[in-house]
Formats: structure tokens, sequence, C-alpha cells
């Protein structure tokens, strides 16, 4: 059962305000899931009084089925690339300053394999325009990559090593930045849900509205995620989230065999696409309970939850196509989760000059538990009027805007 | 009557017995250490359920012994951990 | 390898899946029954395989049982039941009609592209948690129970049994008759209370539950078995294997009475506290659920058996845990309505829904299965899980067996990182995350989230599994094309 906060005491214009929530924080963020767990962290550690509220409890929507792999590897050369960049420094940073143990972070780096050669050569030529914008890149030889991948199936082509790649448990994550943003004055309220907005004569945001009655604020941040669309309607500035389901098959608990994250070319391609139908490719590596996690399936189906026995299929087959062994171990569990995209696959960060007041943080597709990171520190500096660290007008929320005009 | 090797010993078994079943009957109650704290198991639901009576039969790990039927001259094998030792290098 | 198609497909073939199987095929249809086992039967009617004369003491409902056995016998002669014997079914797709997945002994799959179906999964033992249960010679009481009258195996030879709930008398009763010698029945509410409740003697007496304890009485009373109302378990003790259980009293509220503990030897003890209902199938289905009497979650269903997925009845203890006389009914009246739910000509089948015999059999089956689910309510008030185990656990006591989940565990998990209910405590912890998929832990993970969040109690959220079990990825990898050895016949083993 969520925490259900009920209306309390009156205020001046005898309104009723929400228990629990300080009469008027600074920042309301709407949503605990990653993105919004790393926006309430950078906001209260720069000083803002921050409450968070999710209409479940926290880690309620795709942060709780996904994985969490924090890549550059599967970014092309542009403003997602920076923004992976920047994620991937501040992650390091937070787990040196929260103890990566408490959420698994490793930077375990990603290989990305190939094939044929063909495919092999295009792996080398994102790698070299990848490496001009500061990523790291090894190229893996056919004959080197079982000093990466002992069990990879023996055929293959080669492969590209990026050793900044790393893995987080993203429930783990997204709780203890939430920990981290508690520690620093933030107030966490499950079982709330944002049903609107409220603004002033001059058309700023006055106060969230909620099922448990409303909340004074300047400030509000959309980090709801795959909702994100919905959401920012109520809120009187709609941008345009929708979800892409993904299928995970998880297997019995394994020694350590599978060391990286480890991905087949197609995975690049399938990311950046935009074809409606079903697309898979294989992902595959372990986690430190010993689980094997396999996916990566697309499709867009709107939020149908029913099991896909032919993505499973496929991703079974893929999987076992790149590690052989694989055939013999049991998938026990498998899951399916909504990723949040927009049209152009950016994400959509940042103030909406339509309501004053009003941010958004979402939209990460498959990247928001990475992209996350650089996210709350680029939010929080909006909210404190300070200079973003890159360049944010791609994920401007007016591109939508301007494309309907 | 018929009988299974397990760990290298010779276990008798009824027909229609189930691994789990033939070992309980000839006093051996655990057969696996768990991948955490190395602690033993053996049958507790006894239908399928827990899996903590997870074996290696015939080089297959993880088999539950409560619900495979025994077979003669099986090869049965105790096991540690994820039971996939032979993996890990 | 897809088979041709039936009618109705039954998963599950204990006392409410061999009876739908029965009736659908009584009302003419063609029927697929698929079960985990290796012979018919489920969980109540085990049998060794020299067969269920040689066990007949064991067994009550030894006649039905048989005329069950005849009919299917009957239909799987003439081809209109096709028996699939130690097939797991892994999942259920829903189109026009329904695809049934098995896997066969986890080698390869096997298909049944069905109409309808009844679906018939039964139950588990409830466990709770306590100092030691993890220890080797620790058993559910279905799993002493099973290994016993299927097996012949006693599961020690100085037996502790413990928990709540009728079925603790009848396991222990099955024990002391084969040799063990049983050291006490420790029931954690009153016990046979329930006998003197005037509302339930009727009931009891119609359906010869009363003949039982009676029986039972005389049992316990020539093994010198020592039955201990309102007493408990609170701790196993042991280095490698169990040695020792701690037993205690309990006040009316279900506590600990301090000072009453008592520590007493032992090499084995079963344990159970009812049942949980298995309903990954239904559930994957779509079906609506609800908590029962019990605190278990139950699938919804409606006068016919129906759950709210279309085509999809529901029969036994996936229902509510109500033992296997209910089951038979339920399951009946489910096949019937799965057979009449396939739209062929029912005027020309000799059993149709408006034939008088139908019509007299399901009204009868109907106020039967009414009389059968009071008693069934009654039992879950009589017999309540004690809130004692919660005091009773240790920072290091296991919740979750397969990943090792301490108490203490949960417990940081709700204090720092504010888990509030058993989805989020699994995603946190990992309890309920191995093996079993949270089978064993979930009812426990449940009550000790509720504790310590200060939250509601909600079983819900840990019984989604997509998976109903492990599927081999080579398996899996194969898809429609797996490699079924062709000598494979349709009649299990
Ligand atoms: C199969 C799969 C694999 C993935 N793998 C990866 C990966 O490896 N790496 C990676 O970086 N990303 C991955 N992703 C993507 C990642 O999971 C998402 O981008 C990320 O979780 C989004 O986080 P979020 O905080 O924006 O949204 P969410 O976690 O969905 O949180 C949104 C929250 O908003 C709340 N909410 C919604 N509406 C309201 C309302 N009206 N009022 C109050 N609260 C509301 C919801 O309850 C929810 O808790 C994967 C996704 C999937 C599906
Ligand atoms: C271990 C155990 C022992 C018991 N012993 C007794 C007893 O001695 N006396 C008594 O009165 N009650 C006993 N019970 C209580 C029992 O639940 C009921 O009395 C009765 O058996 C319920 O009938 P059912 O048809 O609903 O389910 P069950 O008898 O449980 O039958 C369900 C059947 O479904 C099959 N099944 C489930 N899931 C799948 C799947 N995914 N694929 C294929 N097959 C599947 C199972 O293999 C099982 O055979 C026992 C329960 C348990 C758990
Ligand atoms: S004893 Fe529980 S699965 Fe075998």
């Amino acid at each position: 059962m969520p925490e259900v906060l009920g209306p309390v005491g009156g205020r001046q214009s005898g309104e009723r305000t929400v228990r629990g929530v300080s009469a008027s924080p600074d920042v309301v963020i709407i949503g605990a899931g990653m993105v919004g767990a790393a926006c309430a962290s950078y906001a209260a550690r720069a000083g803002l009084t921050v409450t968070v509220v999710d209409r479940g409890p926290i880690v309620a929507g795709s942060t709780g089925a996904g994985e969490g792999n924090i890549l550059v590897s599967d970014k092309e050369p542009g403003p997602e690339l920076e923004l992976a960049l920047l994620s991937q420094r501040l992650w390091t940073e937070l787990g040196e300053e929260l103890d990566p143990a408490s959420f698994e972070l490793e930077p375990k780096g990603g290989l990305v394999v190939a094939e044929t050669l063909d495919g092999l050569r295009s792996l080398y030529d994102l790698a070299i325009v990848q490496g001009a914008r500061g990523v790291r890149t090894m190229a893996v030889d056919a004959e080197s990559l079982p000093h990466y991948e002992p069990h990879l199936a023996p055929d293959l082509a080669g492969g590209v090593h990026y050793p900044q790649d790393l893995q987080v448990q993203p429930m783990l994550a997204a709780a203890c930045l939430l920990r981290d943003a508690r520690a620093h004055g933030a107030q966490v309220r499950t079982g709330v849900e944002v049903t609107g907005a409220r603004r002033d004569s001059n058309g700023r945001l006055a106060a969230l509205l909620t099922n448990v009655g409303p909340i004074p604020t300047e400030s509000v941040v959309n980090a709801t995620g795959t909702w994100g669309g919905e959401v920012s309607a109520r809120l009187g500035a709609p941008v345009p989230v929708l979800p892409r389901r993904g299928f995970v098959l998880v297997t019995e608990p394994l020694p350590r065999l599978i060391r990286h994250k480890v991905y087949a070319a197609e995975y690049v391609a399938n990311v950046a696409s935009s074809e409606e139908g079903l697309e898979t490719s294989a992902v595959v590596e372990g986690t430190d309970s010993g689980t094997v996690l396999i996916g990566a399936s697309r499709e867009r189906v709107g939020f149908d939850r029913t099991l896909s026995v032919p993505v499973l299929q496929r991703l079974a087959a893929q999987a076992t196509r790149l590690f052989p062994m694989l055939a013999s171990v049991s998938a026990i569990r498998a899951y399916r989760g909504f990723r949040p995209y927009c049209p152009d696959h950016l994400p959509v960060i940042g103030a909406d000059p339509r309501v004053p007041g009003v941010y958004h943080a979402c939209g990460h597709e498959g990247a928001g538990i990475g992209l996350s990171a650089a996210t709350g520190h680029l939010i929080a500096a909006a909210l404190a009027g300070k200079e973003p660290e890159i360049a944010v007008s791609a994920f401007s929320p007016l591109r939508f805007v301007e494309e309907a005009a | 009557m018929s009988t299974f090797w397990f760990d290298g010993h010779e276990v008798p078994f009824r027909p229609g017995a189930t691994i789990g079943a033939a070992l309980l009957a000839s006093g051996i109650r655990s057969w696996r250490t768990t991948r955490g704290q190395g602690r033993p198991r053996g049958v507790f639901c006894g239908i399928g359920v827990c899996f903590d009576c997870l074996a290696t039969v015939d080089g297959r790990p993880n088999q539950r012994a409560c619900l495979t039927p025994a077979r003669d001259g099986m090869d049965v094998r105790s096991q540690e951990g994820t039971g996939h030792g032979e993996f890990a290098g | 390898m897809a088979s041709s198609p039936v009618d109705v497909c039954v998963v599950g073939a204990g006392p409410a899946g061999l009876t739908a199987a029965v009736a659908a095929a009584t009302a003419g249809r063609t029927v697929a029954l698929v079960d985990a086992g290796a012979r018919p039967g489920g969980q109540f009617w085990r049998h060794s395989p020299a067969g269920i004369e040689a066990d007949r003491a064991l067994h009550h409902d030894f006649v039905k049982y048989r005329q069950l056995e005849t009919g299917l016998a009957r239909f799987v002669q003439t081809g209109q039941i096709r028996l699939l014997t130690r097939h797991q079914v892994w999942t259920i797709e829903r189109g026009a009609r329904f695809t049934v997945r098995a896997l066969k002994a986890g080698e390869y799959e096997r298909t049944v592209d069905a109409a309808a179906l009844v679906l018939a999964p039964g139950a588990y033992d409830r466990q709770v948690p306590l100092p030691g249960w993890e220890l080797p010679g620790v058993y559910t009481a279905g799993g002493a129970q099973a290994l016993l009258k299927e097996h012949g195996v006693l599961v020690g030879a100085r037996v502790l049994v413990a928990g709540t709930g009728p079925f603790l008398l009848s396991v222990a009763a099955g024990l002391a008759q084969r040799g063990a010698r049983v050291v006490g029945v420790y029931e954690a509410n009153t016990g046979l209370g329930w006998l003197h409740h005037r509302s339930l003697r009727a009931v009891v007496r119609n359906f010869g539950k009363l003949s039982e304890g009676i029986h039972y009485a005389g049992t316990f009373a020539r093994h010198r078995v020592w039955y201990h109302p309102r007493s408990t378990i609170v701790a196993a003790h042991g280095d490698t294997e169990v040695r020792a259980a701690t037993v205690a009293r309990l006040t009316r509220h279900g506590a600990v009475v301090p000072g009453s503990e008592r520590r007493i030897e032992v090499d084995a003890i079963a344990v159970g506290w009812g049942f949980t209902p298995q309903l990954e199938l239904p559930v994957a289905l779509g079906t609506r659920t609800e908590v029962d009497a019990d605190g278990s979650e139950i699938v919804l269903v409606g006068d016919w058996q129906q759950s709210s997925t279309p085509g999809v009845f529901v029969a036994g203890e996936a229902t509510g845990v109500g033992g296997a006389a209910l089951a038979r009914v339920e399951g009946e009246i489910a096949g019937y309505a799965a057979a009449w739910y396939v739209n062929v000509d029912h005027e020309s089948a000799s059993f149709h829904p408006r034939s008088r015999r139908a019509e007299r059999r399901l009204s009868w089956l109907r106020k039967r299965r009414l009389t059968l689910r009071a008693f069934a309510a009654a039992m879950h008030r009589a017999h309540p899980v004690p809130p004692s185990w919660l005091d009773q656990l240790q920072p290091d006591t296991l919740v979750c067996r397969c990943e090792e989940v301490s108490v203490e565990r949960l417990r940081t998990a709700a204090d720092d990182l504010g888990v509030t209910d058993a989805r989020l405590a699994k995603l946190l912890t990992r309890t309920g995350m191995g093996w079993c998929q949270g089978r064993v832990c979930g009812y426990a993970t449940a009550c000790l989230v509720a504790r310590f969040a200060g939250t509601g109690y909600d079983p819900r959220g840990l019984t989604e599994r997509p998976l109903a079990v492990p599927v081999p990825l080579g398996v899996l990898a194969h898809g429609a094309a797996p490699a079924v050895p062709a000598d494979e016949s349709w009649r299990g083993e």
C-alpha cells in the first residue's frame, strides 16, 4: 500500500495543503524513478527545499522494469553522446560519494561484437567518430575476443571494447539517490498523483494539484518517464512521450561467466531506429547477483503488458548465438518495461517557457538510468539559475512545438 | 533392486521413486550448498516448488531431485553454489 | 511440437482438474489434460507406483478416485482425453484460441491448442520463516505427507509436527501409523475447537470431517501422540541438520507465553501454515484476483467458475483453499462450463446445458459448493497464522531461502531505502528473486514489509511470474520447432 497522506489544516487562502509536505517547497519533483531521484539529489544538494511526489511507491515505473547500463558505446556523436559523457563522469563521482557497492556500481566496460566483417567495419567507423568526441575505444580482433569474453561463440568477426561503460542496479540506484536527497532535506511522498497545475495571473505556476490536495510551489519538474506526455498535458505544457516496450529474460544464478556488457552490432541501429514493428538484438550482461540479463527488444504496442513468446524466443536465440553455453542455462524470470520515447529519440530536459515554473526531465527512452545523473545535474543548475555544463538546446521542450508550427 | 550413483556411492531405489525420495530413504538429507553462505540443503517442499533440492543429474546441474525420477545407473552429484562450477575459469 | 487442436485444455490433474477433464469429456468435448506430475491425482491422490490399493489406509475418498480414474481411462482409450503427464506448463498464450506451452521434463516443448481452458493448478504449503527453518530435516507438512504417501519415505524417526490447520492431523497420523515417533502436534490455534462450534457441527457431520477427527483421535491414542493446541514451534536447532526444536505455548492473541519455551530432541520437523494457491498461470492470463479470508491471493470466479478472462475457467485451490472435496465440485462445474463455452452444437450432445440431467446435477453441485465454501471460510477463521512468528525472528533469520535474504536486510530496506510494499522489497533486497520466484517467501515478505514499513498487508506484487517454470534458453530458442522425439505418444508415460 502506498503511503497516502490526507489533506489537513487550512491555509490563508482557505485552501488545504498536503500533510507531510513542507508548506511551499522550492521545487516539487513528480516521479520517484531514476530521473526524479537524480533531480532530487542534485537539487537538494544545491540547497533547494525539495519534495518528491509519486502516485505509486518509489521506483514504480520503468526504473523497476529495465536494466542498469550506463553506456557511451551505443551513442552516435551528437547531443545525446555529450549528455552520456557528462553522466558517465557524474556516476563515477556519485559512486565515490555514496559507496559504489550500495547500488552495485561496476565499471565493467562494454564489448560490442560483430558477426560479419561488414558489421565490424561499421563498428570501427562508429568507434572512430566516437573517439573524436572523447569516447575511449579499443578495437578487438577475432583472436582477442576470448581474452575479453572466454565464452563467446568462436566464429565472430571481432568487436570494440568501451572501457567507460558502467553498470548499476537501477532500483537500488534510485532508492539510494532518494535517500541521499532525504539526507539533504528533501521529502519523498508516495501515493500522491498529480492531476493538474494552477497558475497565477501572470501565467506562472502557483500550485500543483494532486489527489490529496494542492501543493503550493513555484517550480515543478516533470520526471514521470513514460507518463511524461500525460503529466505534461496536465501541467498545461504538453510534450510527446510514448511507450516502447522491451522484454528482459533473467537466467538462473551463474558464476561470473560474462564480464562485460556484451551486445551485437545491430543494437546501435535498433536503438536509433523509428520502426513500429518488433526489433531485437542480443544484449547480454552478468549482474552482481549472478543472474544474466538478456535483452533487448523494442516494439510500439502501447502499454500492452502481455508476455510475447515470439519476442522471448528471439531473445533466447540471439543470446545463445553469442554465448552458446547459455543454451543449457534456464531463464527463471521474464519481465517487460516501457521505455519513454520522444519522436526524435532525445529526452526533454529543461524549462518550458509556455508555463513558467514547469521543467521537464523525461523521455530518456532506453537510456534513462544512464542519462539520469546528467539530467539531474542540468535540472538543478536550471533551477538555481546557473549555466548548464553542456549545450541543452537539443533537449528543449519547444522543439516539438516548432515542428508542429 | 535398481540403483543409481550418488557422488560415487550406489543408492538403491524402488521403481517409480524420485531421486530425492531415494536419497532420503538412504539417510542422505542434503546434497547441495547455497551460493551465499555455503549452507547445506535438501528436500523441503517435496513437490517441486522450493528448488532447495537441486542436484546435478547426468551432468545437468540444478535438477529438482524431488521431481526427477530415479533411473538405473544414473549419475547424481551433490552441487555447490550455482551448480555451474565447471563453467568457472 | 504442436498437436491437433482440442476443445478444452485442463491444466492440473489434481481432484479439480481430473474432475473437470472427465466432465468436459462427458459433455462431448475433446480434452487435453496436462500435469507436471508423473501420474494424475495431484497433491491429494498420491500413491506409490505399486498402486493405490497398497496405500489404501492413507487415503480417504478412495472410491471417488477410482471412479474418476475409470472415467479418465475410458476417455483416454477413445482418444477423447489426451493425457500429458510430466509436462509443466510454462506459459499460455491468448489469441482467438489458447496456446498452452508445456515443457516435457525440462527437455523440449510441446504446445496444445485449445478453445477454452480450465486451470486447476492447486496450491503449495504456506510457510513462515523461523530461526533454523532452512536446516535439512525441516520439511513442509505437505512435503512430509507426499514423501510418505507416494514413496513410503518417513522423513524422520522422531518427528515434530507444527503449524496450524486440520491437515497437520492427517500428516501426524500418517507418520505415526508408518512407525515414526511423533513427538507432538503443535497446533497454534485451538485446534479441534471448531468441532464444538454449533453451526459447523452440521457441516462437519455432512462431510465426514467429524469421523475423520475421531479417526485421528484413535490413531493418536494408539501411538501416544500428544496434541498441543495453542502451541507452536519457535525455532529449529542444529548445525548441518536439525537436531532439536523449541516449542512454546501461545496466548489467546497468538503471542508466545513467556517462560513456556521447551526444547525437544527431534530428527525431523514438518511445518505447515495452510496453503498458498499457485496463481502464476491465471495471473498471466489477466484474471482478476482478490485476497481471501486466509490472506492468500486467489482468482475471482463467477457461478460457472469463470474468471474475468473470457474462456478461462478456474477450479480448486486457486479460487480459494478449500480442500479436495470442494476442488472436485468446482472442477466438475468448470468442466461443464468450459465444454459449453466452446461453441459447438449443444443440443446434439447427450449432456447439454438444458437437459434435465445437467440441470439437476448443476443445482446439486452449486448447493454443495456453497456449503463447502462456508466450511472453508470457517476453517480459515479458526486457523489464522498467529503473529508469534514475527516476534521470534532473529536478525539473521532467512526470509528468502533461495537468495539468502535475512530479516535484517528487509528491515533496513524498509527503514532506509523506503520499501513500502512486497514488490519493492523484491526489487531492492532480492527477496523472492531466486529459483522459487517468491513462492516460499511471498507471504512472509508481505507480512514483514507491512510490519516494518507500517503499511497494510498485501500479498499481491509477488504472484506475477510470467515464466511459470524455468525454461532452458536452448529450448526457448528453438521456438516453435523443438526437437521432439518422434516416438513420444500422447498418452503420457
Ligand atoms: C527493457 C528495458 C531495458 C532498459 N535498459 C536500460 C539500460 O540498460 N540503461 C538505461 O539507462 N536505461 C534503460 N532502460 C530505460 C530506463 O529504464 C528508463 O529510461 C528510465 O527508467 C526512466 O526513468 P524515469 O525516472 O524517467 O521514469 P520512471 O522510472 O518510469 O518513473 C516515473 C515515475 O512517475 C510516476 N508518475 C507517473 N504519473 C504520475 C502522476 N500523474 N503523478 C505522480 N507520479 C506519477 C510513476 O509512478 C513512476 O514512478 C530500459 C528500459 C526498458 C524497458
Ligand atoms: C504437498 C501437499 C500435500 C497435500 N496432501 C494432502 C492430503 O494428503 N490430504 C488432503 O486432504 N489434502 C492434501 N493437500 C491439500 C490439497 O491442496 C488439496 O486437498 C487438493 O489436492 C486440492 O486439489 P486441486 O485439484 O485444487 O490441486 P492439486 O491436487 O494441488 O493439483 C494441482 C495439480 O496441478 C499441477 N500443476 C500446477 N501447476 C502446473 C503447471 N504449471 N504445469 C503443469 N501442471 C501443473 C500439479 O502438478 C498438480 O498435480 C496437500 C497439499 C500439498 C501442497
Ligand atoms: S524439495 Fe522443493 S523443489 Fe524439491
